[in-house]
Parts: structure tokens; sequence; C-alpha cells
């Protein structure tokens, strides 16, 4: 215990709960109430009604809700793919260049989103690779952004990999197949399920790439999210966001569920 | 280049298993590197495809680059030193005066990551906004005719947004260093009349500063790259260099300037993410 007295510990605990207070729970909870508000001209909404939603998921929230899981699912399960498959035969490299590449892996997540879009717009906007103005480029983009996360979530899981079980597999005589299959990546399998979470809920939220290449019949949440608010219905698009930020924990814990029953643990 | 490919062929031939990085470094570098070329070559070149070198120096001197730039690196820069100070402050309260339920408030913080950033510029118009609450609140205190509180549709909204939403991932380092801090050593020093401040500054900052530099610099560069945030305030003066690419290239269809902008922003972002790899190597993460 660094604090002793109790005058000095509570003094700290209060200057806590300010900061939290005031920049974590204060933006969710004003969004809560936001959606739910019926008029808002004073300090508190009015009254409270659920119009907002009925509003938003009889218009675009719909196709906006499926337009995000579908870009979601596709683009995170292609980027499981390619990440597990460059982390597992990255393995395989000499030194110098298992560096060079893991580095070159990162790279996407440091170049900003918007420049991303901007190159896949200069890219795929002629002929032979025309994808421009599909949904495609899309899920291209929410790939592309999202491959360094699942790349390194898979990665960090390989070093921490105990090399003894596959070392046995080996000695019994095992495949390097059959031991890729019933050996390896069940032992990977929880970082496999986290980090396939963590890039559905990155590209949930993805906004800078896709605003930049989305086609007219594919808005997701964030851009329809945009929308809304920039026309000044603030309300409707505080409704959409609470419906984002739902779909998103849900499946983050539904997922965290899934690999506890899966290791036991 | 072509006496390593013959020199290194032989050691394919040996171990086929190295080949098998092949496809995935193919589809990363059609759909990442190879656009990431093109943004750099579009740059010399007009919309028409004529080669122009006179417009790179143009927009390079253009007074709405240079103040773009300007506001990017201060409002990232003045963003990474909040999240620091609060990211500090919240960790050393977390780790060494824990409270009950202070683990499950870490937690709470830490899906802060997966949300979308303009989750809170949202919420901030709600609350700080000019028909916000606190204005709200104010007016009918203190019955005045204009709302007081003016911050938000300036740079401080900005910051303010990105303090909140990129101080975990200050918290996250800060509170795996502070978990190796040896308590013996806390309680030691306590013991012998060392006084909290001088624990903090002795003992506690040494192990963190590591961690500190890990964070900050990850905190530079999302912030150079933040894009949400600075498009939902929306404000006049408020133009970053992210915001900026996407105003030239969408709404003005001037590719050649938005890729100038690009190549100077990816620049940038490389420049800090090299930063960040030497710091977190340093870590020995």
């Amino acid at each position: 215990m660094l604090v002793w007295s109790r005058s000095g510990r509570l003094v700290l605990w209060v200057l806590f709960a300010l900061i939290f207070g005031v920049l974590f729970l204060a933006p969710l909870a004003v969004i809560l109430l936001s959606s739910l508000a019926d008029q808002w001209n004073g300090v508190l909404p009015n009254g409270l009604t659920t119009e907002h939603y009925t509003d938003v998921i009889s218009g675009a929230a719909g196709r906006a809700v499926k337009a995000s899981l579908v870009t979601g699912f596709l683009a995170s399960a292609l980027a499981l793919v390619s990440g597990t498959w460059a982390a597992l035969s990255l393995r395989l490299q000499g030194h110098a260049l298992r560096r060079l590449l893991g580095l070159l892996f990162f790279i996407p997540s440091a170049v900003p989103s918007v420049s991303v879009g901007l190159g896949l717009l200069v890219a795929f906007s002629h002929p032979p690779l025309l994808l421009n103005g599909t949904i495609a480029i899309v899920m291209i983009a929410h790939f592309v952004l999202i491959s360094a996360f699942t790349f390194g979530n898979v990665s960090a899981g390989l070093a921490r990999l105990s090399p003894d079980f596959e070392q046995v597999a080996s000695s019994l005589g095992a495949r390097p197949a059959y031991r890729l299959w019933h050996v390896t990546l069940p032992l990977l399998a929880p970082y496999l399920v986290a980090a396939f979470g963590l890039s559905f809920a990155l590209s949930m939220g993805e906004l800078g790439a896709t605003v930049m290449v989305y086609p007219p019949g594919w808005v997701t949440l964030p851009v329809s999210i945009f929308s809304l608010t920039d026309r000044g219905d603030i309300f409707a698009g505080a409704a959409l966001t609470m419906i984002l930020v739902v779909a998103t924990l849900v499946l983050l814990l539904g997922l965290e569920r899934i690999t506890k029953r899966a290791t036991g643990s | 280049m072509s006496e390593a490919v013959t020199l290194r062929a032989p050691a394919f031939r040996r171990e086929p298993g190295k080949l098998w990085i092949v496809p995935p470094a193919a589809l990363l570098a059609l759909l990442f590197f190879y656009p990431l070329v093109l943004i750099a070559r579009q740059a010399f070149l007009d919309d028409r495809g004529v080669a122009n070198v006179a417009e790179v120096i143009r927009v390079l001197h253009s007074r709405f680059f240079l103040n773009a730039l300007i506001n990017t690196v201060s409002i990232s820069v003045a963003a990474t030193a909040g999240c620091l100070v609060v990211g500090l402050v919240l960790a050393l309260i977390l780790a060494f005066v824990p409270f009950p339920g202070s683990g499950f408030i870490a937690r709470l913080i830490d899906t802060f990551i997966a949300l979308p950033t303009f989750l809170v510029t949202l919420a901030f118009t709600f609350l700080y906004g000019s028909a916000g609450m606190l204005n709200a609140g104010l007016m009918e205190t203190f019955s005045l005719p204009l709302p007081p509180v003016d911050f938000l549709y300036s740079a401080w909204g900005v910051i303010l947004a990105e303090v909140t939403v990129y101080t975990p991932f200050i918290l996250r380092p800060l509170l795996a260093a502070f978990s190796l801090v040896d308590r013996g050593q806390i309680e030691a020093a306590s013991v012998l009349g060392a006084r909290p401040f001088r624990i903090v500054r002795q003992v506690i900052l040494p192990a963190a500063i590591p961690a500190l530099i890990a964070g900050g610099s990850l905190c530079l560069l999302l912030t150079v790259n933040e894009f949400g945030i600075v498009l939902f305030i929306g404000a006049k003066g408020v133009i970053t260099l992210p915001l900026l690419i996407y105003g030239k290239a969408i709404q003005e269809s001037a590719y050649q300037v938005a890729c100038i902008i690009a190549v100077v922003n990816i620049a940038l972002s490389l420049g800090l993410f090299g930063l960040y790899r030497f710091a977190a190597g340093r870590l020995g993460a």
C-alpha cells in the first residue's frame, strides 16, 4: 500500500472517480441518455422515448447493421487466415528475413486509414483491376487495416506456445500437415478467437478508409452515423451509435465466453 | 538484386517450407504496398497523367497544407501529453491504492480500445456543445444569455476527445509494468519514512519510464492518424492532414493534391511507427 492514511486514500479515490466519471463514464451515459431523449432543451431531457430506435431500425439501420456485420465478418475471416498463415510460415524463415517480413506485416497498422482508402482508389479504379464502386473494395480496405492486428495477436500467441508439444508430435512421427492441424492450431485457438474478435470490433468502428471507398449501396454503421449527425439528426445518430456499441460488446463478450469454455479456465 | 535471387535459390530448394510465406506476403503486397507506391507516383502526376512537379512545390508551400500540418502535430503532441498525465495518475491509483472493484474498472477502461473513436465526440456534443448539458446548466443557474463554454469546436475539443480515446493505450502497458514492481521495496521505503511522492519519483517512475515511452509514441502515431474525432467535431478551423486528404480526394476530386498530402502524412506516420518499434523493442515487447 502506497498511501497509508485513510484521508489520503479517500482524496485519491475521489480524484480517480472524477477523472473516470468525466472522461469515460459520462460519454457512454450521455450517448445512452440522448438515444432515449424525447426533447432536450435544458440540463436533462424533457422526456424519454424509444422513438429514435424505431425510426433508425425502420430506416437505414437495418441495412447498415447488415453491411457492417458482413464486412466485419468477411474481412476478419480473411485477415485471420492470412495473419495465421503469415505468422506460421514466418517461423520457417531465417532470422534476418523473419525480422524484416514481421515488420512489413505490421506496417498497415501505422498508415493512416484515409491514406489506405486513397491508395485503393488510385490503384483499383482502372481495368483490369476495376474494384472502385464495388463492395469488394470496402472489404479489402477493412482487411488491410485489421490484418496487422490479427498477425500481431497470432504471433504473440505463437511466441508463448511451448515448443515441446510440436517436438513430441514430430518425434512420434506426425507429418507437418497433421501436426499443424491437430497440435499447433488447437493450441493457438484462444489467440485465434481473440484476434478474430478484436479485428471484428475494429472493422465495425472503421470510418476513415470506408468513407473514401464505399459504394452508395453499402453504407456501414459508422458512415450512416456520420451522415445522420452531419444532417443534424444527432438523436438518431446516438441511437445508431448505441446499436453499434451493443453489437460490438455482445460480439466481444460472446467470443470471450467461447474461449473460456474451450480452454476450461 | 538478381545476384541475391540466384544466391538464395539453392536455399529454397533445400527447404521448401520457406515458400509458404509467399501467399500472404503477395496478398499484402498487392492490396497494400502496391497502392502505397501508386500514391507516391500519383503525387507527381496531374489528373490527366502528365508529370507535374510544380504542383508538388505549390502544395507543400500552400497555407492549407502548412496549417493542417501544424494542427496535426500540435494536437497530437498535446493529446499525447494529456494521455500520459491522465494514464499515469489512473495507473498509479489502480495499481498502488486499489479500491474494491478497481480490477473491473481497469477492464472497463480497456474495452474503450474496441469502441469507435467518434463515439466520444458525439457524446461531447451533448455534454459540452452550445446546447449541451454543461452550457444549459450554467445558463440556467447564472441566467446567462449566451452559452459560456465554447471549447468543443476548437483544437481543445479534439484534444480532450483524443485523451479519452487514447489513455487506455497508456494504461495497459503501465499497469503491466507496475505489476512487476516489487511491493516489498515500497513497503520498506515507506517504513523507513519515505513519503508517497518520493516513493513514486524514486521507486515507481523509473520502472514506468519504458512503458511511458512506448505508450507515448504509440499515442503520437494514433493521434496523428486520427480521423473520426476530427471529422465529427467538424470545426472549420481544425483541419488535420487525414481530414485534408479526405476533403481534397472526395469533396474536390483533386487526386494529385490528396496524394501529395498523403505522402507527407504517411512519412510522418512511418517515422512515428519506427520510434514506437524502437521504444517497444527496448521494453522487450
